[in-house]
């Protein structure tokens, strides 16, 4: 059924560190990895030793160059994948109920028996989180590792989603918005987590913890090394070429 | 966005095509015995054909009729019942027009009726998409009505209303392209704002996220139409509108005339719809960089 519910008992969902992210990729590899082989059809490659190969990824990494006003360019690294919107717009505009939002933890999925894959949903996210795959004709999109998270024959701590589980900076964070103590939610306040284009009104759930403001150093802690005056013969040369 | 070829067919020959039928349900144009059949047989071709070309840019077309359910919710599995109904309430006056029985003419009109609403219901899965600013806003169905009408009216051979409705159709075309160009300004979205880093200072892309294309940017960052984009919406309005203007008021009326008007038409429609996608910037571009390249 593709309305919306009206309220989801958790919000699950990611908190994603701009200021640690490193933009290894590690994360990209390893959704990739996970999402190869468990739920749904795997994400295909299309001539992947060939010459332009093409993928179905459900995360991307993009980086970007920020110049602030008063200080030097800054690389930040920003990785892409589906926010579980509340208002998810994806959900609404599929003609067959494919595209559905889970009433008990708000994750948003496909059920892939059922798309036609006729690419609405991925017209209507702004955030480009839905890939067609090439090869099955169906809607990939993050699944937030459902089949992982509730996964009872994994370790514990392999029970969050294989991004966060990957990820050597501790930059990506899973967990339960609508308990205001969980370790997300306290992330997101304490640090100013944003929604991502919010003027879309998909009431994302994700949140972005915004890079910390860097330091800028008044001068180098090297600058009294470069203060050389040369002295006896050396002096001498210096003081009579610099009359020249 | 990507032009594809299935969706321009499908939109423009069955928005012609409930367009047509629409002025066949109202009794604008009168016929019967096999030239009816032959003018409600051109209708339903272009309506039904236009509904089958659409499924060709399905990934799985076997289950099309899954998008049936979502009615509630979703603008494509309205157009899909509302497409279905008009067809099935024209059958029978179709056939009356056909066979000469009287059937009550109020049930065409009303079958004319459902047929704008057919082409609404298309409009709209094109206007609702917040993420494409060029086609939400309120122009996008009136300019799928006017297509549909001033196409239907060529077809019908009638000299008035396809001249009042091809000058209509030039000016909500117009409007909007006009509309449509400071649209994506008028949202306001940028690289700053979709990344959340434009508090920060000045953002540019540093290095793409992947090597090759992928299928958001076939899909959605569809770049290369927009170089001609202006020579194309002159020779697009002049296929359009001008040509079958000139053909349905300097030519008698009669099939050749339709025919003369009609085939230009067809062309500007097919012409103006690749524009519409191929115009369309979709805000993901933000992410890419990639938006306002010309």
């Amino acid at each position: 059924m593709t309305c919306l519910p009206v309220k989801t008992d958790k919000k699950l969902g990611l908190v994603i560190d701009l200021d640690t992210c490193v933009g290894c990729q590690a994360c990209v590899t390893a959704c990739k990895g996970w999402n190869d082989q468990g739920y749904g059809a795997p994400l295909s490659d299309q001539a992947p030793y060939g010459a332009e190969p093409s993928g179905t990824f459900l995360n991307r990494v993009h980086s970007y160059e920020v110049t602030p006003a008063d200080s030097p360019a800054q690389i930040i690294n920003f990785p892409r994948s589906c926010l579980h919107c509340d208002d998810a717009p994806c959900v609404t505009v599929c003609p067959t109920g494919a595209s559905y939002k889970r009433a008990e933890d708000g994750i948003v999925l496909v059920n892939e028996d059922a798309c036609i894959g006729c690419g609405l949903c991925a017209w209507a996210c702004p955030y480009g989180a839905r890939e067609m795959d090439a090869a099955a004709g169906v809607m990939k999109k993050c699944t937030l590792c459902v089949d992982r998270i509730y996964n009872e024959t994994l370790p514990e701590a392999d029970r969050e989603p294989a991004c966060v589980r990957t990820c050597p900076i501790g930059a990506r964070h899973f967990g339960d918005f609508a308990d205001p103590e969980s370790n997300v939610s306290r992330l997101a306040r304490n640090r100013g987590g944003i929604a991502l284009m919010p003027e879309m009104g998909t009431a994302p759930v994700n949140r972005y913890l915004p890079p910390r403001r860097k330091d800028v150093l008044a001068a180098s802690p090297l600058a009294p090394l470069l203060d050389v005056s040369a002295t006896g013969l050396a002096g001498w040369l210096d003081r009579m070429l610099g009359k020249i | 966005m990507h032009p594809a070829p299935s969706v321009i067919l499908f939109t423009v020959l069955s928005g012609l095509g409930f367009g047509y039928l629409a002025f066949l349900g109202a009794g604008l144009v009168s016929a019967s015995g096999w030239a009816a059949f032959a003018l409600w047989f051109l209708g339903y071709a272009l309506a039904v054909g236009g509904l089958l070309a659409s499924a060709f840019h399905l990934g799985n077309p076997q289950r099309a009729l899954r998008a049936f359910s979502q009615w509630r919710s979703s603008w494509l599995s309205r157009e899909a019942w509302a497409s279905v109904a008009t067809l099935a309430v024209l059958a029978p006056v179709a056939l009356s027009d056909w066979f000469g029985f009287a059937w009550p003419r109020a049930w065409g009109v009303a079958g004319a009726a459902l047929c704008l609403a057919t082409v609404f219901t298309t409009s709209m899965i094109y206007a609702q998409m917040k993420t494409v600013p060029r086609w939400n806003h309120w122009i996008t169905p009136l300019m799928f009505q006017s297509f549909a009408l001033a196409g239907g009216a060529i077809l019908a051979g009638s000299r008035l209303w396809a001249a009042v409705l091809l000058a209509g159709l030039g000016g909500v075309l117009a409007a909007q392209w006009r509309i449509g160009d400071g649209r994506f300004a008028a949202v306001g979205a940028t690289i700053g704002s979709a990344t959340g880093l434009g508090t920060i200072g000045a953002v540019q892309v540093f290095e793409q996220p992947h090597t090759g294309p992928n299928y958001l940017m076939r899909e959605m960052i569809h770049i290369v139409g927009r170089k001609h984009a202006q020579k194309l919406r002159v020779i697009a309005f002049g296929l359009l509108v001008m040509a079958p203007l000139a053909m349905v008021l300097a030519l008698p009326p009669g099939p050749l005339t339709v025919a003369l008007a009609a085939a230009p038409h067809l062309i500007g429609a097919l012409a103006a719809r690749w524009l519409f996608f191929a115009e369309a910037e979709h805000v993901v571009g933000l992410y890419y960089g990639q938006r306002g390249a010309t």
